[in-house]
């Protein structure tokens, strides 16, 4: 399979901090991978990288076989994000978020991809509501529409279902596993549901202090530590300072 | 560059404008309430002082084009600060928009927003106190680019601040315009200011187009070195406004500003 991400040994420092100590990994095509760790453990700083937002101070990433640093707008192109922590413009419709960001993305045959990205998502409904005044699991549905405006090849996927009821996360994660199966593309996972990470992700990395700290398959890495679930995994490594510190 | 992207971020603020009356009424509401007052006062100043004599309107003049560089430069500022309100920027700069595409669509929206305000402040002017801004004749048009360039100018560099600085820059974005207005000289001429502070006037082109609009309007007469003048200004000021955006824009990168703003 083909590697859609490439990171080679990137790491990011904000001064003495090292937020990011050289960590590599790969995303091959139709793959999901977890990326998990506590707060502050270099997640959001790891995408931030991928994204283009934040400059590794060494290291390099390949998207697609094309650096990130010298190609930039090509790689924007083929990618998108969504986080509970970024919203789309309150005031606008969901159609008119969806068309600008259509535009932005230079998208072709808009009101097919719109009304594709509505019966998928179940958003039809509500193309002509204000976005601010939407619930969360709406707004959440509509966001993931903005993401997959582009038919990115590469999808960030930063705590995707986080505030969402178990009925709305279950859509969510469905619509996830069916997309990626069907499109074939990478989705890098940011998750603190162990679940959600257990049920898609094929392999999973375990960040703490801007180290990746295990990696595996989940059930792999449950059996390797002796535990149930993920979560108590995850618990494990979070906790045992001795060990990775 | 593309027009398609350059097109998509203007219809984001376009639709945002037109979705909301209290936002056309915010835009056209202060620069005729503005227009009115200094009408008022400048009617009065006509009748009372020998300076503006035989000009009446120069200074109702000089408030309509100040109007226009304030307009452009807290639009432009409005247009960058509305995507951190919103929590989009990190949206808009994870799209595949080049900086210069940003910047163009920007000032683009920044022009229209700014005429949505001043047309009906200079319809005002003439049944209210029977005096046409068109008086400048067409020179009135380089004036306004000037102006324009300049508020376009500022706009930019205090984004560049929101960029490197994060939202806590805002306070600047409101205060830049304030700061520049004494040494702009709009109301008077630049030898009421002390000497020390005529040199910073110098250095900008605002107190060239003011100079030049007086000039037509009192002396009847066109310096074509002012014109000149604020146009080579601008030319300095924008050029060094841009590299200073680039520069913000990296620096955010290094930084992390770019995730973390809106937060």
């Amino acid at each position: 399979m083909k590697n859609l991400i490439e990171v080679q040994n990137i790491k990011k420092n904000y001064g003495n901090k090292e937020a990011v100590k050289g960590i590599s990994f790969n995303v091959e095509e139709d793959e999901i991978l977890g990326l998990l760790g506590p707060n502050g453990s270099g997640k959001t700083t790891t995408i931030g990288m991928l994204l283009g937002l934040l400059k590794p101070t060494s290291g390099q990433i390949f998207i697609n076989n094309l650096k990130l640093e010298e190609n930039r707008i090509q790689i924007l192109e083929m990618i998108n994000f969504i986080s509970p922590y970024i919203e789309l413009p309150k005031k606008l419709t969901v159609k008119q978020n969806l068309y600008v960001y259509s535009k932005l993305y230079k998208v072709k045959n808009i009101k097919e991809r719109i009304e594709y990205l509505s019966e998928k998502l179940r958003i039809g409904e509500l193309l002509n509501s204000i976005t601010g005044e939407l619930s969360s699991g709406q707004k959440n549905r509509v966001s993931l529409a903005k993401a997959l405006v582009n038919e990115p090849k590469v999808l960030l996927l930063d705590e995707p279902t986080a505030s969402l009821d178990p009925e709305v996360g279950d859509f969510v994660r469905t619509f996830l596993e069916d997309y990626k199966k069907e499109k074939k593309i990478s989705i890098l996972l940011a998750s603190h549901n162990m679940n959600e990470v257990t049920r898609l992700c094929k392999s999973v990395l375990m960040m703490k202090n801007g180290e990746i700290i295990d990696q595996g398959n989940p059930k792999d890495l449950i059996t390797k530590h002796g535990r149930t679930n993920l979560e108590e995994v995850f618990l494990k490594l979070s906790r045992s300072k001795s060990e990775y510190n | 560059m593309s027009i398609t992207r350059i097109y998509g971020l203007f219809l984001r603020h376009f639709y945002l404008i037109t979705r909301s009356f209290p936002r056309i009424l915010d835009l056209v509401y202060w620069p005729s309430i503005q227009i009115t007052l200094w009408g008022f006062i400048s009617n009065f100043f006509a009748t009372h002082t020998t300076y503006y004599n035989n000009a009446v309107g120069v200074i109702l003049t000089c408030a309509i084009l100040y109007d226009f560089l304030f307009r452009t430069s807290i639009g432009f500022n409005m247009l960058f600060l509305e995507e951190i309100w919103s929590r989009n920027f990190t949206n808009l700069f994870i799209a595949p928009m080049r900086i210069g595409e940003i910047l163009t669509s920007l000032v683009i929206t920044a022009l229209i927003r700014s005429l949505i305000g001043l047309v009906p402040a200079i319809l005002l002017t003439s049944p209210l106190f029977g005096i046409s801004i068109l008086d400048l004749g067409i020179f009135l048009f380089f004036l306004f680019l000037s102006l324009y360039i300049f508020g376009i100018t500022l706009g930019i560099l205090v984004s560049s601040g929101l960029l490197r600085f994060g939202p806590s820059f805002e306070n600047i974005a409101w205060s830049t315009m304030f700061l520049l207005a004494p040494f702009g000289c709009i109301y008077y001429p630049i030898e009421t200011l002390p000497e020390i502070f005529q040199k910073i006037a110098f250095i900008l082109p605002l107190v060239y187009i003011f100079e030049e609009a007086r000039n037509i309007l009192i002396n009847q007469t066109v310096n074509i070195q002012n014109v000149y003048y604020a146009f080579m200004w601008n030319a300095f000021y924008l050029s060094l406004s841009i590299v200073l955006f680039y520069y913000s824009f990296n620096a955010a990168k290094n930084k992390g500003t770019l995730i973390n703003m809106g937060e």
